[in-house]
């Protein structure tokens, strides 16, 4: 791994020397990725034979939870490497699809497709809004990391919908399937940000595609969540209603259910989105480009600047995001239309047309 | 008679131990003990009946006798615990998902109280939602939905949206919708109790005109007398999950099988409390003299139209001018007389302030509904023996 992409080189550079590892909370992971991401645990607290005294009685370890992690963990990442990189592959081939595209187009037309996605999903406000949005993060020089940024969250976010809606779907049919994936979902979404870091370093390594990887994991319950709410708050008597005319169990998911909870999935979406948003920013920690490292570079070197900018951007894209997936789980009702497509650009060419 | 729906010894459980509930019910015991010992609520007990084709069969009962759960155990809603439910003499506890969903899609439709549309599809949608599940194609579909909707005066509103009707409005389309796959039985779970007393009428009226075109076998909830007896064939009455008497309205009346039945018709003294303004319902078919011409022949359309024999004929200042039925408005036309000719003299208006203790002998005897009008021969309504019954019932019940 280069300096270049490592935010903590020049921090470890100006203070690693002079202190101490154990003062030093980057010292280990600084030197850790440098070595090896197997020896996370290299700057554990050494075993010294003392003997043992009620008044300092945690002095010697009693659990050395630490060098079973390791075993474990190489053991497993030994034995199942073929797992890990059947996980990589898909979203390492999702990310540069999209990362390639969103940095490869011209700024001006990524800028005008964003304004006319905003019209079509909100309107007109929010068309300026994206649009003046986007110019500005150009004009701050954060056009490039923002595309990183934007191309990670995309593809989180993509594969948080291909994972979470089916399983929501799954929790929704069967009380089972909820006991056993609820729990699951409660640690996902309970465990610090920052704790996942850990792991994922350790079975996937660092760079874009673990980040992805975190991002999913830290962001996929919501949308889960909100698909098996959505469903099972279903009108119990249009459920009857359309079991006595005959709905088969795929009918009743996409004629009843799915139409009906789309609003609560929607929501759920945008939950998502946000989180990843975040979590795609905090991962700049395990060398994930894009606004974060940014944020990151600027406050290891004390460049207020371009912290700044880094913050700047997130906050843009954030607000742009949040605004245009907000709309999406909105009734179309309280938008005065019953039909996407009789707003925005897409209603104004059909109207054209006719 | 053909019977088209039969019921054999139904029983449901609703709980994790029907079996044990089973075995204590027939020692005997009752509902509410077997609720109390093992916490199993029995819905439906020892059901037994025989539907006719082409009859509205009512049936009866307190909140809680276990109606919505026998009409649910006919499509299968609601699995029965044991017993036969045969359509045209066809067991369908026993068939299979496939068979089932295939015996709704074609024979057996249900309409419901609380209309059960989708609210995010159009009226037409709606209707055809039946069809679209047996997978008919979109065309063909559409237009049996529209004509289901013609029937039920709707066409013209086949692009809005279920919360866009007034609640009259989405129980025709619930109607249409259970119409639109042209089943041989209509289940109606309290169809038009959500809906006010005007508007139930008129859709009462409809639903046995819609009956009688196409011979289709009714099975409807209610807990109104009136309307059960307004509507009904035969009528069975349900008390604790059993049925506990079956026959036409007359039958029940005349002969009620337990205490619990006759308190349905009970009525106490109410002579002081109520005069006939009070109960007089202004939903029947008023028919307006006009001076330009006598209108008899349209008079005898609006008649037949409605289904009804006896019409209340008022002058444009709301005067009450007298009853005609449509055998007496055949009979002048035929004649070549007048409206005034075809007024029937046997039936006389009550005064809007009689008692109903002094009213209860006229309205029994009367062959219609009894015309109420005030001291200026104003016409404010008329007193039906249903509608007296049901006066007396909600007395006796206070
Ligand atoms: N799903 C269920 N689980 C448990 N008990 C039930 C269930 N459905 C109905 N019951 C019970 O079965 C009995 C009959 O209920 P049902 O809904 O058939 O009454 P009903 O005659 O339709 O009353 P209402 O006029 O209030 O609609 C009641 O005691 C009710 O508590
Ligand atoms: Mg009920």
């Amino acid at each position: 791994m280069s300096t270049e992409s490592n935010p903590w080189a020049t921090a470890s550079d100006d203070t690693g020397a002079a202190e101490s590892t154990a003062s030093n909370p980057w010292g280990g992971a600084a030197s850790t990725q440098n070595s090896d991401a197997m020896s996370m645990s290299a700057s554990g607290t050494p075993v010294e034979q003392t003997d043992f005294s009620l008044l300092h009685p945690f002095q010697d370890v009693w659990i050395p939870l630490d060098s079973w992690i390791e075993t474990g963990v190489s053991w497993v990442v030994t034995n199942f490497r073929p797992f890990f990189t059947a996980v990589k592959a898909p979203v390492d081939a999702t990310l540069t699809a999209v990362d390639s595209t969103f940095n490869a187009a011209p700024p001006l037309l990524v800028i005008a497709l964003f304004g006319l996605i905003a019209w079509q999903l909100s309107g007109r406000r929010l068309a300026i809004g994206s649009v003046v949005g986007l110019i500005t993060l150009g004009a701050i020089g954060a056009w490039q990391e923002s595309m990183t940024t934007l191309a990670l969250v995309v593809t989180s976010v993509l594969f948080c919908i291909v994972l979470g809606i089916p399983t929501g779907i799954a929790m929704a049919r069967s009380d089972r399937a909820a006991k056993v994936i609820r729990p699951i979902l409660d640690i996902m979404q309970t465990t610090p940000a920052f704790v996942y870091l850990v792991p994922i370093v350790m079975l996937f390594g660092i760079g874009n595609v673990p980040g992805v990887i975190v991002t999913i994991i830290f962001a996929v319950a919501p949308v889960i969540r909100l698909t098996n709410l959505g469903i099972r708050q279903v009108p119990s008597d249009l459920i009857e209603a359309a079991n006595s005319f005959g709905a088969d169990k795929k009918q009743m998911l996409f004629k009843v259910q799915l139409p009906l909870a789309m609003p609560t999935i929607m929501a759920g979406v945008n939950q998502t989105l946000m989180l990843g948003l975040s979590m795609v920013v905090i991962a700049s920690m395990i060398s994930v480009g894009g606004l974060g490292l940014m944020v990151l570079r600027g406050i290891g070197r004390l460049d207020i600047g371009l912290a700044t900018i880094g913050g700047i951007g997130i906050v843009i894209l954030a607000v742009i995001l949040d605004r245009m997936t907000q709309s999406l789980g909105q009734d179309a009702r309280q938008r005065g239309t019953r039909h996407w497509y009789e707003t925005g650009p897409i209603g104004l060419l059909l109207a054209f047309k006719k | 008679m053909v019977t088209k729906l039969e019921v054999k010894n139904l029983y449901k459980i609703f709980g994790e131990h029907p079996k044990k509930a089973l075995k204590m019910l027939d020692k005997g015991i009752n509902k509410d003990e077997i609720f109390k010992k093992t916490g199993q609520t029995v819905g439906v007990k020892n059901a037994s009946l025989a539907i006719n084709e082409g009859e509205i069969f009512v049936v009866m009962g307190l909140s809680g006798s276990g109606k919505s759960t026998l009409v649910r155990l006919l499509n299968r809603l609601i699995e029965p615990t044991q017993g036969q439910v045969l359509i045209d003499g066809h067991d369908i506890t026993k068939v299979d998902d496939k068979e089932l969903r295939d015996i709704r899609r074609s024979k057996i439709s249900m309409v419901f109280q609380s209309f059960a549309l989708m609210p995010h599809m159009n009226v037409l949608d709606n209707t055809a939602f039946g069809l679209e599940l047996s997978g008919v194609n979109v065309q063909e579909r559409h237009e049996k939905a529209r004509n289901a909707l013609a029937q039920v005066g709707l066409e013209s509103h086949a692009n809005s949206y279920p919360d866009e009707l007034s609640g009259g409005m989405q129980q025709r389309v619930g109607l249409a919708r259970a119409l639109t796959n042209n089943p041989d039985i209509l289940l109606m779970d309290e169809a038009f109790s959500a809906l006010d007393p005007l508007i139930r009428t008129e859709m009462q009226d409809e639903l046995v005109r819609l009956q009688s075109e196409h011979q289709r076998t009714v099975v409807f909830i209610s807990h109104d007398l009136d309307e059960a007896m307004r509507i009904g064939d035969r009528i069975a009455i349900m008390q604790g999950g059993e049925v506990v008497q079956v026959g036409t309205p007359d039958d029940i009346l005349h002969n009620p099988a337990n205490d619990y039945v006759r308190s349905f018709f009970k009525g106490v003294d109410v002579s002081n409390v109520f005069c006939a303004r009070d109960i007089a319902s202004r939903s029947s078919l008023t028919l307006i003299k006009k001076d330009s011409s006598e209108g008899l022949i349209t008079g005898l359309k609006l008649l037949n139209e409605n289904e009804r024999d006896y019409g209340y004929v008022i002058d444009k200042s709301q005067r009450f001018l007298g009853v005609v039925s449509t055998i007496s408005l055949q009979d002048v036309i035929k004649n070549k007389q007048t409206l005034s000719e075809a007024i029937i003299d046997d039936i006389q208006p009550i005064a809007a302030d009689t008692s109903i203790g002094d009213i209860i002998s006229i309205v029994a005897h009367s062959p219609c509904a009894v015309p109420v009008v005030d001291d200026q021969q104003k016409y404010v309504g008329v007193i039906s023996k249903a509608r007296l019954l049901e006066t007396l019932d909600k007395e006796a019940s206070v």
